[in-house]
């Protein structure tokens, strides 16, 4: 692993500093939502179906009821008071659409039918394990191919030019489909509920990606004023997107401990994950491109089929890149939204630009194959210089260059194109490259921050920590203005008691509390100063607030050391205060006049290196590197962290991760981490991070864009692309198997 | 999971008395793991980590004695083992993870139970779930035309076709190591490719022990003079992941001539798979890529793949082939 950023860097911002809740993480001492425990608190445990489609003719709970240590056994015919939010019409987002046991009818392989609630958690689980379910069963429709059974509306949601013109009368055309199958979420720290109610008022214990967001769900489906909600998520194992919306087990956890007036526990496990959690949709793209002979793209046409769940309309939006990647005249993206019997989808990283990307930059390789042209050079040839699809200017766009500096770092001089060409320790090697984008904004976002008479700095914010670095981010922003060290600064996030701040999504966390944090700190200071030149014992009495500075902790005057001033409690301490308070609030991107001018987004580049043995078909990944423009880098070690990351799952992707879905009960047949394979550590090239770090101060005053998502996009394509060229196999159906590679020509190095 | 009585084993004697109304259990790490599934329901435990079979000896007759409650790591790096049988410790280094195999033992890896995932599924068997003859006979078998990439293409029957998981099994095929039990009748052996059995039309009788037999220990004969031995294994990722095909081969080769081979294949047989057809085609004959590629051809001429496992049928040759050329290079 190698990180490299190429300017800048300013004391701690765009420093590598350390996480600062590392240690409670590595030594166990973070609490995460199902840590919590309460005097009374007892356990629920859901049951699920066993049938995709069809509805439950009986449900015998007598002898779950009468099992020892049982409280309670919630289900269709006795569940009451969860309601119904619809989504898009109502405030706030939820996952999934149908109230949990709202009828008998059963939509997917998995759906919650029962909850049994009992003094321990074994005693739920026997009880659970008593509940004898009789359906009747229809066959559900889990097809793979997306483009049998639609009968809905394609929607065109981008169009320029005539692409079927441009098509038709092209020199050279690519088309071909390009399929993504059902991925995973599986973060380490699985969903789990602890629901604790003091007379009308609950908290909830959850690993919530937005805490606000699940405020204002749960108050209308618990039908209850939104204050007497709280939800408490510190520290998360991790969401990639899964723990964005409210699932289901936290309506059936404070549902029961409203019931029992109790805690309630519920935890999903890792069966459960793979059914009513949410996962990547499948995907089923068709790309056409035409193009002049010499490599000038004349049209672009992406069709494409997402899959969703019978009750909720989600969309992957493959699209969402194709119409600002290339300069291209002609142009044409569709939508269709399949409807299958699985459970809700969910945004997983990268959401619409992960498997949109591996189907364009696949046909762009195909292309550049056709063309008999290097794949590099019909990227560079086809760069946009504005956004082409909303017609504004990129607010800084250095994809080019992404290109060039990987180009440079993988000695792309010396590939030779022909397959198979190219051979390193008696294996044939494969190079691939891909591009990669995603949309940057700037959410709303508060926060406060206290200078206490203790010498601490405290900041507090309703966004939450998912893993990326965000508690750091904002002591590094206290710490930048106030020289205080980080030992003496007081994050606290993910609590709706906090001033409300943005959901952990989009990649957009990171750009949307730096304004927040900075102008409530800048204001924090600006009354410390102020109150300095005021109080009697001050040094700085009669002095003008404007002269003075706050710098490692200490309140001096500008033209001095911070060594000559007093330390910053001590001067509250003469004014009789125990701290002294700043607010601070992000203004949306869309609000801002000069940022609506631009089109907002990251790029990336990956270049990719595959080593075959095609004597016994196995593909290894040996090498990528990762060159991202995302703005300026806050904090370079979690910065990397995250491009790494993505690049694993990246790899997870083109290799491995398919949740397989049985063609007669719709049941996900390899749910388990044995079955369901993702990258292990044994399976991790060699990874390299670059980032050119390019400040963009459309976006925020530190010129930050977001890196959480960007990462994983083009990493398959550029994976598969490379094992084109060592192998001569095109996979466009994801992921890459060994059964496809058996299909090589090549069949000794 | 149900709830069982537990009860340890102090000595040999006790596990045998206790044996018959339960389930041994050593590292745990299937049984605990079909228990949570509730594919394995025993009213008693008994756990048989007390007992004095933790050893690696070596025999008078050259061969070495392995008892059944040695952990798969410590054999895998038996000095011993390595040495004269590196087939067997490369085939247990493929395997699961370094925490699995500091639990596995010996005897608990010969019988470990198939990772078909219908057979894995809690309600198979039962009415309203997947048809399994193995969990119950008589149920059909929901992998036939279900999702079979992972299933078996030799040793299948119309009754099932799940695939015999095991790499050290198959290690210990090639090299024709000899089970030991102990039980309420008395001692006795069991060669290996006697010990576990082909589904035909009772797949829930997997091997020969009788109720209540213990396996004490596995001998390994005196290495083979001059041979020289391989397993590699074939899978989606590059570990912690059960074989798609693998091979152990004891080849050895003089005068540029194959005078002795032994081949077994995993991942792909309902059995550790023993291929005597792969054995005849190779000895005798030049040591080479022609000899490899016949030897391949005639261990899965037999095979029969179902829909989604054909490629297993290639995979495997190409196994043999490279692992014969990896043993003889
Ligand atoms: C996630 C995962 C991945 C794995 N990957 C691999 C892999 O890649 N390759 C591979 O080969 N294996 C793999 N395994 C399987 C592993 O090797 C076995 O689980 C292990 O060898 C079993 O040994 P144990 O001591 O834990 O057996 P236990 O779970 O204790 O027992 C298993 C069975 O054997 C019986 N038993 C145990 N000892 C005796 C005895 N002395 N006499 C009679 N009966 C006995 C028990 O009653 C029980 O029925 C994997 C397992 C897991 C969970
Ligand atoms: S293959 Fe065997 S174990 Fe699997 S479902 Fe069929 S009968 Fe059961």
């Amino acid at each position: 692993m190698a990180i490299d950023t190429l300017p800048h860097a300013n004391g701690v911002i765009g420093a590598v500093v350390p996480r600062i809740d590392g240690p409670l993480k590595t030594t166990g001492t973070a609490r995460y939502a199902v840590d919590h425990d309460f005097p009374g608190l007892v356990h629920a445990v859901a049951v699920q179906s066993t049938i995709g489609k069809g509805r439950i003719r009986s449900l015998d709970t007598s002898a779950a009821e009468a099992a020892p240590g049982v409280l309670l056994v919630l289900h269709h015919g006795n569940l009451h008071g969860a309601y119904r939010l619809f989504p898009h019409v109502q405030e706030g987002t939820i996952s999934e659409a149908r109230p949990p046991f709202d009828d008998d009818k059963i939509y997917y392989w998995g759906q919650y039918i029962a909850l049994v609630v009992a003094e321990t958690l074994e005693q739920a689980r026997a009880g659970a394990a008593a509940i004898r379910v009789e359906y009747d069963a229809e066959t559900p429709d889990v097809r793979t191919d997306l483009s049998e059974g639609f009968t809905g509306q394609r929607e065109s949601s981008w169009r320029r030019g005539d692409p079927d013109k441009a098509l038709a009368t092209a020199p050279i055309v690519v088309d071909e489909t390009y399929s993504t199958p059902t991925e995973t979420h599986n973060p380490m720290e699985m969903h789990g509920t602890v629901a604790v109610w003091q007379g009308d008022r609950v908290t909830l214990y959850e690993c919530s990606q937005g805490v606000v967001n699940h405020r204002m769900v749960m108050a209308q489906v618990l039908g209850i004023p939104v204050e007497n909600v709280r939800v408490v998520s510190r520290f998360i194992g991790s969401g990639f997107g899964g723990k964005l919306f409210p699932w289901p087990q936290s309506t059936l956890a404070a549902v029961a401990a409203r019931q029992l007036n109790r805690p309630v526990k519920l935890s999903v496990d890792r069966r459960m994950m793979f059914t009513g959690v949410g996962h990547r949709p499948r995907t089923q793209q068709r790309i056409r491109l035409g193009a002049t002979p010499d490599g000038k793209l004349t049209a672009i046409r992406h069709d494409f089929y997402t899959e969703t769940s019978i009750n909720d309309d989600f969309v992957e939006h493959c699209g969402e890149q194709t119409p600002f990647l290339y300069s291209c005249p002609n142009l044409e993206v569709s939508t269709a939204m399949v409807r299958r019997n699985v459970g809700a989808p969910a945004p997983m990283r990268g959401p619409g630009a992960v498997p949109g990307l591996f189907a364009l930059e696949s046909a762009m390789d195909e292309l550049a194959i056709k063309l008999n042209m290097d794949p590099l050079e019909l990227r560079l040839k086809n760069d946009a210089e504005r956004d082409e699809g909303t017609n504004k200017p990129f607010s800084s766009r250095h994809l080019k260059e992404c290109y060039l500096t990987g180009a440079e770092k993988i000695g792309w001089k010396q590939r030779t194109p022909q397959v198979g060409s190219m051979k390193r320790d008696g294996k044939v090697i494969g190079w691939g490259l891909a591009g990669a984008s995603w949309a940057a904004a700037r959410i709303p976002c508060t926060a406060t921050v206290e200078l206490t008479t203790r010498g601490r700095v405290a900041v507090r914010c309703a966004t939450q920590d998912i893993g990326t670095g965000t508690y750091t981010i904002f002591a590094q922003v206290m710490q930048a203005r106030t020289g205080v060290s980080m030992d003496r600064i007081d994050v606290f996030l993910g609590d709706t008691s906090l001033p409300e701040g943005p959901t952990s999504g989009g990649s957009m966390a990171t750009s949307a509390v730096l304004p927040a944090a900075t102008n409530a700190v800048n204001q924090a200071v600006d009354r410390l100063l102020h109150i300095a030149t005021l109080v009697s014992d001050s040094p700085f009495k009669g002095a003008k607030a404007e002269s003075l500075a706050l710098s490692e902790g200490r309140i001096h005057a500008k033209d001095r050391p911070a060594s000559s001033g007093v330390a910053f409690e001590d001067v509250l301490r003469m004014a009789n205060l125990s701290g002294i308070t700043g607010e601070g609030k992000t203004n949306p991107s869309w609000e801002d006049p000069k940022a609506r001018e631009y089109s907002l987004h990251s790029f990336g580049a990956h270049f990719a290196e595959v080593e075959w043995e095609p004597e016994i078909a196995r593909i290894r990944v040996s090498r990528i590197f990762s060159i991202f423009d995302c703005g300026r880098i806050i904090n370079k070690g979690a910065g990397a962290n995250q491009i790494l990351g993505a690049a694993v799952m990246g790899v997870g992707m083109a290799l491995f991760e398919e949740t397989v879905h049985d063609p007669r009960t719709g049941q996900p047949i390899n749910g388990s981490f044995a079955d369901y394979l993702v990258a292990t550590s044994a399976d991790l090239p060699d990874l390299d991070v670059t980032f050119l770090d390019y400040p963009d101060y459309i976006v925020n005053e530190y010129g930050a864009r977001g890196i959480g998502e960007i990462g994983m996009a083009g990493v398959a394509p550029a994976i598969t692309a490379a094992v084109y060229h060592a192998t001569g196999v095109r996979v466009r159906n994801l992921p890459i198997r060994i059964e496809d590679l058996l299909q090589s020509k090549i069949r000794e190095a | 999971m149900q709830t069982f009585q537990y009860v340890k084993a102090s000595g040999i004697e006790k596990a045998l008395a206790s044996g018959g109304s339960g389930k041994f259990i050593a590292g745990g790490t299937t049984l605990v793991d079909l228990m949570k599934l509730s594919v394995e329901t025993p009213s008693t435990l008994v756990d048989i980590n007390p007992l004095p079979l933790n050893k690696i000896e070596k025999l008078p007759n050259g061969g070495l004695r392995i008892g059944a409650m040695v952990r798969n790591s410590d054999l895998a790096w038996n000095e011993d083992v390595q040495k004269s049988y590196a087939v067997l410790s490369q085939a247990l280094l493929s395997g699961a993870s370094p925490q699995l195999r500091n639990m596995a033992t010996t005897g608990g890896n010969l019988m470990q139970r198939t990772r078909c995932a219908y057979f894995r599924e809690p309600s198979a068997g039962i009415p309203g779930g997947y048809g399994c003859n193995k969990r119950t006979p008589g149920t059909g078998c929901a992998a036939m035309d279900g999702y079979n990439r992972v299933h078996a293409i030799l040793g299948t029957s119309d009754h099932c076709i799940a695939t015999h998981p095991s790499d050290m099994c198959v290690a210990m095929a090639a090299l024709e190591a000899v089970i030991h039990v102990e039980g309420p009748k008395g001692k006795r052996t069991i060669a290996f490719e006697d010990f576990h059995k082909l589904p035909g039309d009772t797949p829930q009788i997997e091997n020969a022990l009788e109720p209540g037999e213990l396996i004490t220990h596995v001998d390994l004969p005196k290495p083979v003079d001059g041979a020289r031995s391989v397993y590699l294994k074939l899978r989606d990722r590059a570990s912690y992941e059960f074989a798609l095909a693998s091979a152990a081969v004891v080849v050895h080769v003089e005068g540029g001539h194959v005078r002795y081979a032994r081949v077994a294949m995993g991942g792909v047989g309902t059995k550790p798979w023993r291929s005597h057809e792969a054995e005849h085609a190779l000895t005798g004959k030049p040591a080479d890529a022609h000899a490899f590629r016949a030897a391949a051809e005639a261990a899965l001429a037999k095979a029969k793949p179902r829909q989604d496992n054909g490629f297993k049928v290639e995979l495997a040759k190409r196994c043999i082939v490279r692992s014969l050329k990896l043993a003889t290079a």
